[in-house]
């Protein structure tokens, strides 16, 4: 059953819906995680203007105190785990294979797979809202406001249902480029040659493989406390909300690194582009990488320096805290010697590239004081917190996302995003994000607390929350002009050629966009930049017209399989004969998965 | 799939795909059994795992070493065979293979009727899943536990069926063979770790 693709036969052959529900392709399913990952950020975007508008002047009328909750709740949620998560999966989906020179994963059907899962836990989550029910006790969801007493309807149960199936779907994607990276490279890519962003990928996915299963038996506790009347977390049935915080934050930690690390490994490629000169200290980089990967992991209970902990755990965890700063701190450096002295050209990609880096710095130094127990007593649960997060993670993770936006667009659809307005979109997030999250600073340090639905006249916070959420409508009118830039493209022609900017990676030596089988000869590797290598050493990649390519046959059992789960997940909120029933068809789609011929 | 069998490191994707599943469902069991012994020494309320006396008072406990030991013995010998068939697979023996295959079976289902029995016992006793923490982090985790055994028989059953298909047997059934087993050990070895942990380990 495989097709057979002579070279002429082009992908516009198999559009339609149909092929995208039964797509394999990485580069496809790259781009349903794209559509779906912004979609969902504009709707978290959405939620957190409600919020800005809110608190834009004291004792704000237009929501309620339940509703906000619900808000800043669903906001985080969505924004790291439908937003940015699916972002940073749209690129690494496109990019890995055509980086390492592959014609695809390792495992094209379980890549689909993993999609839709994400897909049927993000529609699982966000359908709470319909229902009234939408979480409401923070993301990291504290016992025992998680328990039956304390939340009596169905929020909780959306909570955990949803991020575990959201859990599954990441495990799947992680474990499938794991064994990409490792087994798929081209000829000659070896380890360190191979680029940055796919270090970052490699190091990311062990960070999912290795962390999501803490949350999952968390939020399965969750469930079990809530509809089986066991005592995991609640304290007056002999239980421990203490282990909760462990066990999300054994988890949580490692995550905000999975947020940082696809957007850092973007940074390294837009850069050297656009200095024309190759990352500054790439071992040092990726061995920043890894040692992050390994800090992470002892580090979560910074997170709970005003639990009590002991003096002894408190220091230890500050110590390490202060550590990861350090590989955080080697990168920056490096970020900025790679420009130091290049032949920089500002295109908006390398705007939003630079604007990472100042960005990200800052939240940066604001973790390293929190890092700090007797500080971290002062600013806990204030905004001081919430200012750090959005510079890592706007100025940090966002930034970077959209530098890859600017960067790889033409290589993805073969047309450029309008340069122009792409200048108007960074200023306007530029400037915007400042304008919102600086002020949060002074408001923390002024000990406005966070997660307050509204606030008193006489207590000096008023003109700083009007400045941020005016801010945060021009982050709004420059997620309006991105969109703008993106209908422009799609109108045009394509035009883009295969290596526009002059690029030294793998995926600029295909056509833009790549045909359905990538490269139609595999690349040999020489060096850590091969296109700059091939065009200094005057080496043409060699033409060969008449090779069959074999690419694996578009499959509907991932979707059923993920529709399977999505049953299961509804089940759990409702009757468990609806899961039973979702059982069943997850094990007639593995069933004909298996037996499914691919070759 | 054509891709599947591209390689470099020379070792076939799917194994290493298993390889790191199992480094993943490692943290699984990790978090639950650290449940399970955060809890252990703060249990509120009767029954508990071992013979305690709270204010004066003799309660005995429930978990039956010598029981276990049994069951624990049959998954090993499940291993022993699971070996064996895998043997069989790479020596192009189909009958080694399948009736040794067919002793996994037998032996995993065996084990899995041990704590069947078990679950019954603890319930009787009055243990049941909301009891108390240990009721709660012991049926969980060796429920879990249960349905790794139970998912493992139902790929090997599957194996044995795929096998009676054929006459010979191809390159892929030695393979799959292979890395079920890997799957099948990794599930003894982490209930090596229980039956240490929950059961063996003094107070
Ligand atoms: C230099 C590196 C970093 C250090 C030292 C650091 C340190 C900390 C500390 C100590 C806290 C706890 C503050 C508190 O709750 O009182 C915190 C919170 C947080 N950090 Fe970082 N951080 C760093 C980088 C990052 C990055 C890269 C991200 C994500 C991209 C991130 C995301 C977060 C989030 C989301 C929270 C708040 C969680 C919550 O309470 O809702 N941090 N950070
Ligand atoms: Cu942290």
């Amino acid at each position: 059953m495989t097709a057979v693709l002579p070279l002429t036969v082009k992908e516009n052959s198999n559009s339609g819906i149909w092929s995208w529900l039964t797509t394999v392709d990485h580069k496809k399913i790259g781009t349903l995680y794209g559509i779906s990952g912004v979609i969902f950020f504009i709707l978290a975007g959405a939620e957190a203007l409600l919020i800005r508008t809110q608190l834009a002047a004291p004792n704000g009328t237009i929501i309620s105190a339940n509703v906000y909750n619900q808000l800043f709740t669903m906001h985080a949620l969505m924004m790291i785990f439908l937003g940015v998560m699916p972002m940073g999966a749209a690129f690494f989906n496109w990019l890995v294979p055509l980086m390492i020179g592959a014609r695809d994963v390792a495992f094209p059907r379980l890549n689909a797979l993993s999609f839709w899962t994400f897909l049927s836990g993000g529609l699982l989550l966000t359908s709470s809202w319909l229902f009234g029910e939408a979480p409401d006790v923070g993301w990291f969801a504290y016992a025992p406001l998680t328990e039956k007493a304390y939340t009596i309807g169905k929020a909780m149960d959306f909570y955990a249902a949803g991020l575990i199936l959201l859990g599954v779907a990441s495990t799947i994607a992680s474990l499938n480029f794991v064994v990409t990276i490792i087994n798929m490279r081209a000829p000659g890519m070896t380890w360190f040659r191979m680029p940055v962003f796919v270090w970052m990928i490699f190091v990311v996915a062990w960070l999912l493989i290795l962390s999501l299963p803490v949350l999952t038996i968390g939020l399965v506790q969750i469930y079990f406390d809530r509809n089986f009347a066991t005592n995991f977390f609640n304290p007056t049935g002999g239980g421990d909300p203490l282990l909760w915080q462990h066990l999300f934050w054994i988890f949580g930690h490692p995550e905000v690194y999975v947020l940082i690390l696809p957007s850092m490994g973007i940074v390294s490629e837009v850069l050297p582009t656009f200095a024309k000169k190759p990352i500054f200290g790439y071992s040092a980089i990726v061995f920043a990488g890894l040692s992050i990967a390994v800090l992470g992991f002892a580090v979560w209970s910074h997170h709970m320096f005003t639990t009590g902990l002991g003096p002894v755990p408190s220091i230890v965890f500050s110590a390490s805290t202060m550590a990861i700063g350090v590989p955080t701190g080697v990168k920056i450096f490096n970020w900025l010697a790679t420009l130091w002295g290049g032949s920089i050209r500002f295109t908006t990609a390398n705007l939003f590239s630079i604007g990472f880096i100042a960005l990200f710095t800052i939240g940066g130094i604001s973790g390293v004081m929190h890092a700090s127990p007797p500080i971290d007593t002062q600013q806990q649960d204030t905004y001081f917190i919430v200012a750090h997060i959005h510079y890592v993670l706007f100025g940090g993770a966002v930034f970077g996302i959209f530098s890859g936006f600017y960067y790889w667009w033409p290589k993805f659809f073969g047309r450029f995003l309008d340069e122009k307005l792409g200048k108007i979109n960074f200023w306007l997030f530029f400037i915007g994000m400042n304008l919102t999250f600086f002020p949060m600073h002074f408001l923390g340090v002024q000990g406005m607390p966070r997660r307050i639905y509204r606030y008193d006249t006489d207590l000096g916070w008023d003109m700083w929350n009007q400045v941020a959420s005016i801010g945060s409508y021009m982050l709004a009118v420059g997620m309006i002009v991105f969109l703008y830039a993106v209908w422009k493209a799609y109108k045009t022609e394509p035009n883009a050629p295969d290596n526009p900017w002059d690029a030294p990676t793998l995926e600029w030596a295909t056509s833009s966009p790549p045909p359905e089988h990538d490269f139609d000869v595999i690349p040999v590797v020489h060096d850590r930049d091969p296109l700059w290598y091939n065009r200094d050493n005057n080496i043409v990649q060699e033409q060969v017209t008449d090779e069959h390519i074999h690419m694996p046959p578009p499959s509907y059992y991932p979707l059923l399989l993920s529709i399977g789960l999505l049953v299961g997940g509804i089940g759990l909120l409702t009757t468990l004969i609806i899961s039973f029933v979702g059982v069943l068809l997850v094990f007639y789609a593995i069933w004909g998965w298996v037996l499914e011929p691919t070759s | 799939m054509s891709q599947e069998a591209h390689s470099v490191t020379g070792i076939d994707s799917r194994k290493l795909l298993m390889w790191i599943f199992l480094a993943s469902d490692c943290l699984f069991f990790g978090a639950l059994i650290s449940t399970y012994l955060i809890f252990k020494d703060n249990i509120p309320n009767p029954p508990y795992p071992t013979d305690r006396i709270v204010n004066g008072e003799f309660f005995h406990g429930l978990l039956n070493i010598p029981l276990t030991s049994v069951s624990t013995f049959v998954l090993l010998m499940s291993s022993v065979a699971m070996v064996l068939a895998v043997y069989g697979a790479q020596n192009n023996n189909l009958k080694m293979m399948k009736g040794w295959l067919l002793s996994t079976i037998v032996l995993g289902i065996a084990f899995l009727l041990f704590q069947v029995y078990e679950f019954r016992h603890f319930l009787h006793e009055g243990l049941g899943l909301s009891t108390n923490q240990f009721g709660a982090s012991f049926y969980l985790m060796t429920g879990f536990h249960g349905v790794h055994v139970g998912i493992g028989v139902i790929i090997l059953i599957s194996l044995l069926f795929g096998s009676f298909r054929r006459n010979s047997l191809g390159s892929d059934t030695g393979f799959h063979i292979e890395t079920a087993g890997l799957y099948w050990h990794f599930v003894d070895i982490v209930w090596i770790v229980i039956f240490t942990l929950v059961y063996l380990m003094p107070y």
